[in-house]
């Protein structure tokens, strides 16, 4: 095995949290390195670049690893789930094939145990994030407005989206209903900002944006920390992270873009490889020393699962809607978002709002759905089907539970021979009744819009982008895998900055709140240089 | 060996006679059918990683019709497809779905649904500002975040 020179930090992973803790730590001067098992992507080579824009977003521009195969990507058997794990591997990881819309968790999330007597309070609270949450907006570049009264307060240096022809239709019919919406927070930059184009409404935005529109850090933080001296290296898969005698972390073997075997030592590890490959990386580090993996004498790394169960509804308007002219989602509503245990649930759900979609991807969804036609009169209705959608999604509260987890595939291995991870997933009771509130609340809202043909996915099967709490953090080692401020309790100079950090994981998408952790798990090692490992 | 010649000549025949089935040509608007033979093309040179599924939903067809679906009358084919959709899974969705994108990027389809023909870069696409004034009603019932201790 080849040996490099010691780094003083290595990142593994060079996604979301990944880039930010990159950039962050770039001020120490310190020898940082980080290692991603993709490459730099080519928006020249983005599918909106092409006529068959949207045949790629079922092969090579899946949200599916198992079914994009890359060779940057890694296989993962989700058989035993309803929800299938979605993601992108690469530099800016899953920000690259994201929907950009930018919620942030709120205050009461971080205190459900004492506000609901569920599941466990965070070991940090909101207002410790806001500094982190505010740097990562301007970062990320986060159009929105300013004053919603059912979201924490956001000041996005940007104006939000266009509410298009989509936006209006729901806007009236939550009017006339009395409920709350408001234009969303996104990363999708509505002017100029610092070096990125304006968003020109390619409306492909979740499989990469090839105007540069849409935040991805290999667009946003990299490029400063890199010319700040951060070393980037890709195609660089990890293997597994080794010890010392002390029990400290020493480095880790991984497999350069030649295949070669190699390790790099390194004084502080941190991992940002999201809430499946973090636990995969952790379970496949066992020694003889952490003989149930590395960082897990908690026996919670890989446990407690959370992907925000989708309930979608969606059904067709008389009028026009945005189609594939626009961003996929502008607006959200938080009227559901609160505990009311009238409604049968605890906790509550976050709702986001569909614009439409584009001919093939209306023609494939119907026809599965048995709602367009074989035959003569195939036409009649896909005319009035195509350009007409209007979708409504429940994005629900998924609470911890143990029996929700990622293990390692007794059989099933990536194209380096390591063990790919194995979901066990099941969607409880609670979410259950809320995904079944949050479809009739939609029905209403799509009836209000004069919507007909009406259908669900309940859940959105390949729905599972928000991986959350499978290393959690927390102040008892026995109940969590890192502390308050993301250093394992085992491990004294390894850290965990990624979604597998939440203790509970919200009714929203979780992207800013994850990248607002790095950058406050960043800050707190910057603070404690002196003594990082005491 | 090319992607087309993947398929065998009774596979190609019955994937025309079954996309035709899906998507028949229509005179009031002016479009092919999906058995034209530059969808018909499009989905043979394009096939790619859905080969393998598609040969298996054809071979599963084949074995609905005991013969080449063309030469079933009109009734006897349209119950093999409908059982062809109702229990050909994975496979008989590959095989449609490779018929409904390769239809709906065809140029005389997409002009026919007033469709631009061009990808979405770098030209893009305008849209309407909306009226905010929507939002009044929303800032005048207000609201208050659930306060965390």
């Amino acid at each position: 095995m080849n040996k490099s020179d010691p780094v003083d930090v290595l990142i593994i992973g060079a996604g979301a949290s990944g880039a930010a803790v990159a950039w962050s730590l770039a001020e120490t001067r310190m020898h940082i390195l980080c290692l991603d098992q993709g490459g730099w992507m080519k928006p020249s080579e983005y599918p909106s670049t092409g006529r068959d824009w949207e045949a790629k977003f079922y092969g090579e521009w899946s949200t599916s690893p198992n079914v994009r195969a890359r060779p940057e990507d890694y296989p993962i058997n989700d058989d035993n789930s309803p929800i299938k794990v979605v993601n992108f591997n690469g530099v800016g990881g899953s920000t690259v094939m994201y929907t950009a819309h930018w919620p942030r968790l709120h205050p009461s999330d971080f205190k459900v145990k004492t506000l609901d007597g569920v599941a466990e309070d965070w070991p940090i609270d909101y207002d410790t994030l806001v500094p982190f949450f505010e740097e990562n907006d301007r970062m990320m570049g986060v159009s929105g407005l300013s004053g919603d009264p059912l979201s924490p307060l956001t000041h996005p240096p940007m104006p939000p989206q266009p509410l298009g022809l989509s936006g209006p239709l729901i806007a009236k019919a939550m009017n006339k209903l009395g409920w709350h919406w408001w234009p969303s927070d996104t990363t999708v930059a509505t002017m100029d900002y610092e070096g990125r184009a304006r968003c020109i409404n390619l409306g492909h935005c979740t499989p990469a944006c090839a105007q540069g529109a849409k935040a991805s850090t290999d667009i946003t933080y990299w490029p400063q920390a890199i010319r700040a001296g951060v070393e980037l290296k890709t195609h660089c898969r990890v293997r597994e992270i080794l010890t010392n005698e002390h029990g400290m972390a020493s480095g880790v073997v991984y497999y350069d873009k030649d295949g070669i075997e190699q390790f790099q030592p390194a004084e502080v590890v941190i991992i940002a490889c999201n809430g499946v490959g973090t636990p995969r990386l952790l379970l496949n580090s066992a020694s003889g020393r952490f003989p149930n993996g590395l960082a897990n004498s908690s026996g919670l790394v890989g446990k407690n699962l959370m992907f925000h169960p989708y309930a979608q509804i969606y059904g067709f308007v008389k009028e026009p809607t945005d189609s594939n002219r626009a961003p996929p989602t502008c607006l959200w509503s938080k009227e559901f978002y609160d505990t009311d245990l009238s409604r049968g649930f605890v906790r509550g759900y976050g709702i986001q709002f569909g614009r439409g979609a584009g001919p093939v991807f209306e023609a494939v969804a119907s026809e599965q759905k048995g709602i367009l036609p074989w035959g003569a009169d195939h036409h009649r209705v896909f005319r009035r089907l195509n350009g007409h959608r209007l979708a409504v999604s429940a994005i629900c509260e998924d609470l911890p539970e143990e029996h929700n987890r990622v293990t390692l595939d007794p059989v099933l291995k990536d194209s380096h021979g390591i063990p790919a991870p194995k979901i066990d997933y099941t969607i409880s009771a609670n979410s259950r009744k809320m995904m079944e509130h949050g479809l009739a609340r939609g029905k209403e809202i799509l009836e209000a819009a004069g919507a007909t043909d009406i259908c669900t996915n309940n859940p959105i099967p390949w729905g599972g982008w928000h991986l959350l709490g499978t290393a959690r953090m927390g102040t008892d080692p026995a109940r969590s895998v890192v502390n308050e401020w993301g250093r394992s309790h085992d491990v004294k100079n390894l850290f965990i900055v990624d979604g597998s950090v939440f203790v509970t994981s919200g009714g929203v998408n979780p992207t800013s709140t994850i990248q607002a952790i790095a950058l406050y798990v960043a800050d707190q090692m910057k603070q404690r240089l002196a003594n990082l490992f005491d | 060996m090319s992607v087309s010649n993947e398929l065998t000549s009774t596979q190609r025949d019955d994937l025309r006679t079954i996309a035709a089935m899906i998507i028949p040509a229509s005179d009031e608007y002016n479009v092919p059918g999906a058995d034209d033979p530059a969808v018909q093309a499009d989905m043979l040179t394009t096939l790619g990683r859905d080969t393998m599924l598609v040969r298996a939903a054809l071979d599963y067809l084949a074995g609905l019709a005991g013969k080449p679906l063309a030469e079933l009358d009109t009734a006897r084919r349209d119950a093999i497809a409908a059982e062809f959709r109702a229990t050909g899974g994975v496979a008989a969705a590959t095989l449609v779905r490779v018929v409904l994108q390769c239809y709906y990027r065809d140029d005389r389809v997409l002009r026919s649904l007033g469709l631009e023909l061009r990808a979405p870069f770098p030209k893009g696409h305008v849209l309407p500002e909306g009226d905010w004034s929507l939002l009044d009603p929303v800032k005048a019932r207000g609201g208050a975040l659930r306060r965390a201790p």
